[in-house]
């Protein structure tokens, strides 16, 4: 049995603890507001992209100059996984339902017999994936120091993919993120950016897509210029869904560990308060047993 | 007094420009040009350069643009920049670090083809840091 200066030392501590997670609470709060006011400024370049990829790709029609990079080898033996996770943890479930999808698929490849790489993004996923697929990891990218998300990150991302793809260091690459779809609910998922998957193409045929539009210069020509770009615009995107979802993950964690330890405090204070009872009570006891046996 | 059209300027961060505009000069990769309403549907990429804003009301703004392309319609033009800076905005260590860097790739570029787009890319970032120094 504990004694009452444990259990209060118990309480303090408690205390403490839940103090620490309010605060945490309070700054993803914080945050994930600015996570989600980045995300949807950025939301209008996507959509914009989107809508002209489509419309460069309707004009080609799948000729034969369209790059390397949107019809890919035409194989698909080497894979290259960009997995995106947060760099802290504390966030609930969030960082190892990402590398439990990216696991699954490793897992599914190598059963295929294909060849993996992968980059990681952030260092969570690399401490979970490192375990099991260390020699797989080709790389791991650091945003640590990063305070606030830019496009220059994402592009520097990027550059490394397609100048791997460019030496012939994969046919095939998927993001994995994590889409951000409220506070509560993140949903893990895989996207093939490498060859650009036809459905990315189709959507996003807003205003006047059907226009004859003149190039200048020419649209394979555009198009070299443009893929690339877009590599560098999905892998912000994802970026940005990682970082408002990490901090409505971490939101959400916290608001529950606050509220644990509310619990555990009360449950505590019943405790302590019960002991101290019986101890005066014992005491008193004590004192009238004493006085009665004069 | 020319017909307004609709310009958007969308940098992946953030869309800085979205507003009723008379004209817009556009640093097109193979020369400016200007925009005006009912524009044929042009597609273009473009070099690093400032462009010219001239709002429905005849007030002129200016911005620089690092690369990108533009959408052209006759209903309205959108111009995606890889990064966008007000001139009033523009930091010169920033641009001085750029010209670095090309200055760098253009020394690194392993072909000719490479070596020329480098050096191409560099220059037209000296004449944008000219055309903006005494501003």
């Amino acid at each position: 049995m504990a004694s009452l200066k444990d259990l209060r030392n118990r309480i303090a501590s408690v205390k403490a603890t839940q103090k620490i997670t309010k605060a945490m609470q309070m700054v993803a709060a914080a945050k994930l507001r600015r996570a989600q006011e980045a995300a949807e400024a950025a939301r209008p370049y996507s959509e914009r992209m989107g809508a002209v990829l489509a419309n460069i790709t309707q004009a080609i029609g799948g000729g034969g100059d369209a790059p390397a990079l949107m019809t890919g080898t035409g194989r698909d033996d080497v894979h290259l996984l960009i997995v995106c996770t947060a760099e802290r943890g504390l966030c609930g479930g969030f960082n190892s339902q990402i590398a439990r999808l990216a696991r699954d698929h490793i897992r599914r490849l190598l059963a295929d017999g294909k060849q993996v790489k992968i980059i990681c993004v952030g260092k969570k996923g690399f401490d979970i994936l490192r375990r099991d697929y260390g020699s797989l990891i080709l790389e791991r990218v650091d945003l640590r120091e990063v305070k606030t998300l830019g496009f220059a990150n994402a592009d520097a991302i990027a550059r490394k993919v397609i100048h791997l793809f460019n030496e012939g260091g994969f046919d095939i690459c998927t993001l994995f993120y994590s889409q951000f779809k409220s506070v509560i609910s993140q949903i893990p998922t895989a996207q093939q950016i490498i060859p650009a998957a036809p459905a990315s193409a189709a959507v996003g045929t807003g205003n006047g897509a059907t226009a004859v539009y003149e190039y200048e210069p020419e649209p394979g020509e555009i198009l070299s210029d443009l893929i690339p770009r877009n590599i560098a615009v999905q892998i912000f995107r994802a970026l940005l869904e990682n970082a408002a979802g990490e901090m409505g993950a971490k939101m959400s964690a916290m608001d529950n560990a606050t509220r644990n330890a509310g619990d555990m405090i009360n449950r505590l204070s019943i405790t302590y308060n019960r002991q101290r009872q019986a101890q005066i009570t014992k005491e008193l006891i004590e004192i009238i047993s004493g006085a009665e046996a004069l | 007094m020319a017909e307004a059209f609709k310009f958007e300027l969308v940098s992946p961060e953030r869309l800085l420009v979205s507003e009723q505009v008379e004209s817009v000069v556009i640093p097109g990769a193979e020369g400016e040009m200007t925009v005006m309403a009912q524009h044929a549907p042009v597609m273009t990429t473009i070099k690093p350069g400032v462009v010219t804003v001239k709002a429905a009301g005849g007030k002129e703004d200016r911005y620089v643009v690092f690369g990108g392309f533009a959408d052209i319609l006759p209903s309205g033009c959108t111009l995606l920049a890889e990064s966008a800076v007000h001139v009033n905005d523009i930091d010169r260590a920033d641009l001085a670090r750029r010209i670095q860097d090309a200055k760098e790739d253009a020394a690194d570029a392993k072909d000719d083809v490479a070596r020329s787009r480098a050096e191409q890319f560099l220059s037209q970032l000296t004449t944008l840091e000219g055309a903006l120094l005494p501003a």
